[in-house]
């Protein structure tokens, strides 16, 4: 295994993601003791993650996981969006579309190496969040959500028709992401790559979640109007979540295109959007584990339906469906696992971490 | 000096009339009560003071100050703080997130607004053993002191609470209604906006009575109390000739 990404890093970013996590195991330790639990047992979770490639032995396996770690970026970047701050967003892979592209053109043409692109690729995504987000997010509910597919579509169209693009055909030969003394050139070196991504993307959201910044956000989700009546600007908090959104979105479409070598126009239409946005909302809206199982489950079971052949996304669909009917709140709902009652009990009695 | 002075005050909503030459004043540490049946204006005239709404004519002055071009966040930093009809907490929220929110964009710093955040929950003892559950598990009653509890975290001037009774028990009113009694008698002046005019009379010292979008009575609550025409403002005027 290429182990890049293990080390001291990994416990200080474990640590904060647990403090926010709410279920009541470890019942008899303490709110300390409780998080001290957790925290062992997310850093054994990310270490017999990051050792998946070279236990699976399996290039396909190992492919599906990386989709699978990628999906789970976007769907924490537009968890910010959709999640956090309650507004739909159609056309969130015009952010990693704009990553994709701009790490690609300059790697390729103008031989950048391929970390030196994410300050551009993230310049240029939040540039594009402001331009569409100030004029349009005092737009509400469907009406956003017409918006933003149409900023979808207009990034696709673009990257489809600009010659510095490459057109239809895309970018190819996108040069391999160097890393130290690494080069990295196998799908298990960029699992583990994704693997970081996601542990850091689930660390800040957490802290993010816990800030002011995340307490406006709900607040607006909830309810914008009292949320203005509390002082909190709505539209300029709001823009802050879509600037999150593509700053995660971005980066992630950075990473993505040296993973993939090359990278054309169909990758960032609107289907990629919408599986974004089914990540989050079977995972449960708002909720970060959610967003990860949501990932897992949009990817992970059209392949798992392979075995019925043709009829494959009419057996995903149903799945979905029945996602939805027998669990509308998402498998993995912000206020934890539906052991909701008991959960109550102890946070109100100061056992559930929640007391700081 | 009022703490709160409307003369004039008139909104429409496009053609139609909201309310029409509203004269009303707060003075410091007063409860005064705004009544009315339904549709009679009163929450028209909360969200003009709040911002939500543009008045046609007439001024909004808040101790001195006018308000006309004053956006309502500004004005919510100011010290004119409402709680809202409904309530309207965030009930996906727990009880102090709900709080610290309630103290957003102040400016002050962490510290100040944990040591705000204690002193409101010292005066709201009923929330206290809450503070971690999520709001929308709270009771009525509970969430109506939550919602009356951050007002208070953003340290008013005047605080203006809109139908704080509706839909609570006999018992929980009672408690409610202490609890801006005493925020009075504390400083903090109070606009109690009510339908429920026998309640209302009780702790105020003042009351004005909106009929289809105009003041038709003001006065002493003990003298309105005794006075047949509040009745008639709320049955309208068949009641009026049928006397």
């Amino acid at each position: 295994m290429s182990s890049l990404v293990k080390g001291g890093g990994d416990e200080e970013i474990v640590v904060p993601v647990v403090a926010n996590a709410r279920s009541g195991s470890a019942l008899f330790l303490g709110a300390a003791g409780t998080r001290l639990a957790r925290g062992a047992a997310l850093l054994g979770l990310v270490v017999v993650a990051g050792f998946f490639p070279d236990f699976a032995q399996s290039n396909y396996l190992t492919s599906i996981a990386l989709q699978i770690e990628i999906l789970m970026c976007l769907a924490l970047g537009l968890n910010f969006v959709v999640g956090y701050a309650g507004m739909l967003d159609l056309g969130f892979a015009a952010f990693f579309a704009i990553g994709s592209y701009t790490t690609g053109m300059l790697s390729v043409h103008a031989h950048w190496p391929i970390l030196a692109t994410l300050p551009p690729a993230v310049a240029i995504a939040l540039i594009g969040a402001v331009f569409v987000g100030v004029p349009t997010l005092r737009l509400r509910s469907d009406y956003l959500a017409v918006v933003t597919l149409g900023f979808g579509e207009i990034i696709q169209m673009v990257v489809n028709n600009l010659n510095q693009t490459g057109g239809p055909e895309g970018i190819y030969g996108i040069p391999p992401l160097h890393l130290g003394g690494w080069v990295l050139t196998t799908t298990g070196s960029y699992y583990e790559i994704f693997l970081f991504l996601v542990v850091l993307f689930v660390a800040v959201s957490s802290r993010i979640r816990r800030s002011r910044l995340g307490r406006a956000w709900l607040a607006i989700r909830e309810d914008e109007d009292t949320a203005q009546a509390m002082g909190i600007k709505v539209r300029r908090y709001k823009l802050y979540a879509y600037m999150a959104g593509s700053v995660f979105g971005s980066i992630t479409g950075s990473l993505y295109a040296p993973a993939f070598i090359a990278i054309a126009p169909p990758s960032f239409g609107f289907t990629e959007s919408l599986l974004v946005v089914m990540a989050v909302s079977i995972g449960g809206i708002g909720s970060i584990w959610g967003a990860l199982l949501g990932a897992g489950v949009v990817i992970a079971f059209p392949e798992v339906f392979r075995q019925f052949a043709q009829a494959r996304l009419l057996v995903f669909g149903i799945a979905l469906v029945l996602i939805m009917v027998l669990r509308p709140q998402g498998i993995w709902p912000e206020n934890g696992l539906g052991l909701g009652r008991l959960q109550q009990r102890w946070r109100s009695r100061g056992v559930g971490g929640v007391h700081r | 000096m009022s703490v709160l002075e409307l003369s004039n005050l008139s909104v429409y909503y496009g053609p139609v009339r909201g309310v029409v030459d509203v004269d009303l004043a707060v003075g410091e540490g007063e409860i005064v009560a705004l009544l009315g049946a339904n549709g009679a204006g009163k929450s028209t005239v909360l969200k003009a003071v709040s911002g939500l709404v543009r008045p046609r004519a007439g001024s909004i002055a808040f101790f001195g100050d006018d308000l006309r071009r004053v956006p309502a966040a500004t004005r919510v930093r100011r010290g004119l703080v409402q709680v809202p009809e409904g309530r309207r907490i965030f009930p996906a929220l727990t009880v102090r997130e709900n709080l610290e929110l309630a103290a957003f964009g102040f400016g002050i710093a962490r510290a100040a607004r944990r040591q705000r955040l204690d002193s409101v929950v010292e005066r709201f003892p009923l929330i206290q053993p809450h503070l971690a559950k999520l709001a929308g598990m709270l009771s009525g009653g509970e969430q109506q002191v939550l919602a009356i509890a951050r007002g208070m975290m953003a340290q008013p001037r005047l605080l203006m609470v809109d139908e704080p009774s509706l839909g609570l028990a006999p018992q929980m009113i009672e408690s409610v209604y202490d609890l801006l009694v005493q925020i009075a008698a504390e400083g903090t002046p109070v606009l109690l906006v009510e339908q429920n005019v026998t309640l209302a009379f009780e702790i105020t010292a003042r009351a004005y009575v909106l009929q289809q979008g105009s003041v038709v009575l003001s006065g002493e609550s003990d003298v309105l109390a005794e006075d047949p025409r509040v009745i008639a403002a709320y049955l309208g005027a068949e009641a009026k000739a049928a006397r």
